[in-house]
């Protein structure tokens, strides 16, 4: 059996017997899903958002409207907001799983016998960032289609929903979502390589998320326009940066350091 | 098996081990004794390929360390000071995990096999967090010889454990030793390594003595017997002290006791001396030192 595999099977076998992690993996989601469906679902015609739509939205997010009539482009503007949020969520949920591996190998003191094995630093780097990433991107895209498909029913088609299913959101849900993860992952791991204590790990490495909430805030204010352009530069920036990431997470990784700084 | 050479370790300005030179035979059974911090799980660790030596080199089980590590961790198995078994896990979840990792070719019928060797198979769908002291340090063991190294690394192997189970921990080292294998004992109780090592290495950092236990007691200490007498008088002592390999003699109680170079030879002289002069010998017996006694002589 692959060992990326082995350590990823046996991360979820443990950290899934962990409430906390647990509720985490299940609560981001589900609220992403549910306020986005249940805005949608209050907001319905409404005349007022026909006046977001020509007053109170950023003028660029126009651009985006295309073919889209009367209230539907305001509605696309709130919907596109947590659209950011889907892109987010596989980068929040893996750090929490991600921060404990480590560390929590290390405060448990289980890390020892798992370095005497003959597994390589690359393996059991990769085998627990695999475990971190996957469930994040699984329950995002699942969460993804429970929205699809209950803004279809609520809005009954047309316009807003060739929105969410445009390329653009496409592309960041299910590329730049997952590149986003990895970065994450590997940041969490570098920390967790060289913190002592799983609530400092988890911490620092949720300083990831900032970078993308500027986006987000960017994009409501009307400072970013979240396109795209934007979106394929996002995933190929991402995509390189992850590389520089992961040997950077490697090299960090020294089984000598961590085995003898313990404290 | 092991071939230490010069082998050395420094973590900053602390020398935790300083030119280690020792060789360990297959099928032996070693004990590496030494206060807290002279530097034994540091030793481990080295011969382990966990962390690197600063300079030195060594082989285990015929793979040089730093070039050879992966086959070396392949080949050793390292029974840590603490369990650091994954609690959320059941006892035969935590063994399987390390056996694919060792790719050990038949993960069921070996994790079966060590669960009933070290009688945890009834238990073993239950998490290792409910396990006893014991329990845990058996499970312990069973993950370090699931893929059957040809070398074991123990660390305090019966440390915090009842009598009872000490016992049971004792004897299946020395059934290890019959299945060949080579076990590297780090352990503070004295007793232990007497009763398990063919060898033993005292040491501070550095190397101060190896060899046998009784070797190291005859290093240290005079040989001495110990004649129990109905009623000892000084004309016994001056006839004892009048043979030639008699090292000192001296009168407690009713009993002699006398050094000598090689009772073995030299008591059935005494006895017939004193008998002849009408000493009433109870009994005779050679005073043992204490590998206790032998350790401190040697660490302080």
């Amino acid at each position: 059996m692959n060992k990326l595999w082995i350590i990823a099977r046996k991360e979820w076998a443990e950290v899934f017997k962990n409430r906390f992690v647990l509720f985490t993996v299940a609560f981001l989601p589900l609220i992403f899903t549910a306020l986005p469906l249940i805005m949608l679902a209050t907001m319905g015609e409404s005349g007022d958002l026909e006046g977001l739509a020509s007053d109170d939205m950023p003028t660029r997010f126009a651009e985006l409207c295309e073919g889209m009539k009367g209230p539907e482009c305001g509605q696309y503007f709130i919907v596109s907001q947590f659209m950011l949020l889907f892109m987010m969520m596989p980068l929040a949920i893996p750090v929490t799983i991600a921060s404990y591996s480590i560390v929590g190998e290390k405060t448990r003191r289980t890390l020892e016998p798992l370095l005497a094995t003959p597994i390589s630093t690359l393996s059991l780097l990769g085998g627990k960032a695999l475990a971190a990433i996957l469930p994040a991107i699984l329950v995002t895209w699942l969460g993804f289609g429970v929205f699809v498909v209950g803004a279809a029913v609520i809005t009954g088609g047309g316009g807003l929903l060739a929105g969410i299913l445009d390329a653009l959101w496409l592309i960041a849900i299910f590329v730049v979502g997952p590149l986003l993860a990895l970065a994450a992952v590997s940041v969490a791991v570098m920390v967790s390589s060289r913190a002592n204590d799983p609530r400092v790990a988890e911490q620092l490495s949720m300083l990831v998320i900032l970078p993308l909430l500027g986006l987000f805030f960017g994009q409501v204010t009307g400072l970013i326009l979240v396109n795209q352009r934007v979106i394929i530069w996002m995933a190929i920036g991402m995509a390189v940066l992850d590389i520089g990431l992961m040997v950077l997470a490697t090299q960090i990784f020294q089984r000598e350091a961590i085995l003898t700084r313990w404290k | 098996m092991i071939v230490m050479e010069g082998l050395s370790k420094r973590f900053g300005d602390t020398q935790a081990v300083l030119d280690l030179s020792l060789e360990v035979s297959q099928g032996e059974i070693f004990g590496f004794l030494g206060p807290n911090g002279a530097g034994k799980t540091t030793t481990i660790r080295m011969l382990g390929a966990l962390i690197a030596p600063s300079s030195g080199t060594a082989t285990v089980a015929g793979y040089a360390l730093e070039r050879e590590d992966t086959q070396i961790r392949q080949r050793v198995g390292i029974l840590t000071e603490s369990p650091g078994l994954y609690d959320r896990l059941s006892a035969e979840r935590n063994l399987s995990f390390f056996a694919h990792l060792y790719d050990v070719s038949d993960v069921e019928t070996q994790v079966e096999r060590y669960l009933r060797m070290l009688g945890l198979w009834d238990r073993r769908h239950e998490a290792a967090a409910t396990f006893s002291k014991g329990m845990r340090q058996k499970l312990a063991i069973a993950r370090a010889l699931l893929h059957e190294p040809q070398v074991l690394f123990l660390d305090e192997p019966t440390s915090g454990l009842d009598p009872e189970m000490a016992r049971l921990v004792r004897e299946f080292i020395t059934e290890l030793k019959g299945e060949g294998r080579t076990i590297f004992l780090c352990t503070h109780n004295l007793n232990e390594a007497d009763r398990l090592c063919d060898r033993i290495a005292v040491f501070n950092t550095r190397l101060l003595a190896v060899d046998t236990p009784t070797a190291l007691r005859q290093r240290l200490y005079d040989r001495k017997v110990v004649f129990h007498l109905r009623h000892a008088t000084s004309e016994y002592v001056r006839l004892v002290e009048g043979f030639e390999f008699v090292n000192n003699i001296e009168r407690v109680d009713e009993k002699l006791v006398v050094g000598l170079e090689n009772p073995d030879d030299q008591n059935p002289i005494l006895v017939k001396a004193l008998v002849e002069v009408g000493a009433e010998i109870q009994y005779v017996g050679e005073l043992r030192r204490s590998l206790e006694d032998v350790y401190l002589q040697l660490v302080q």
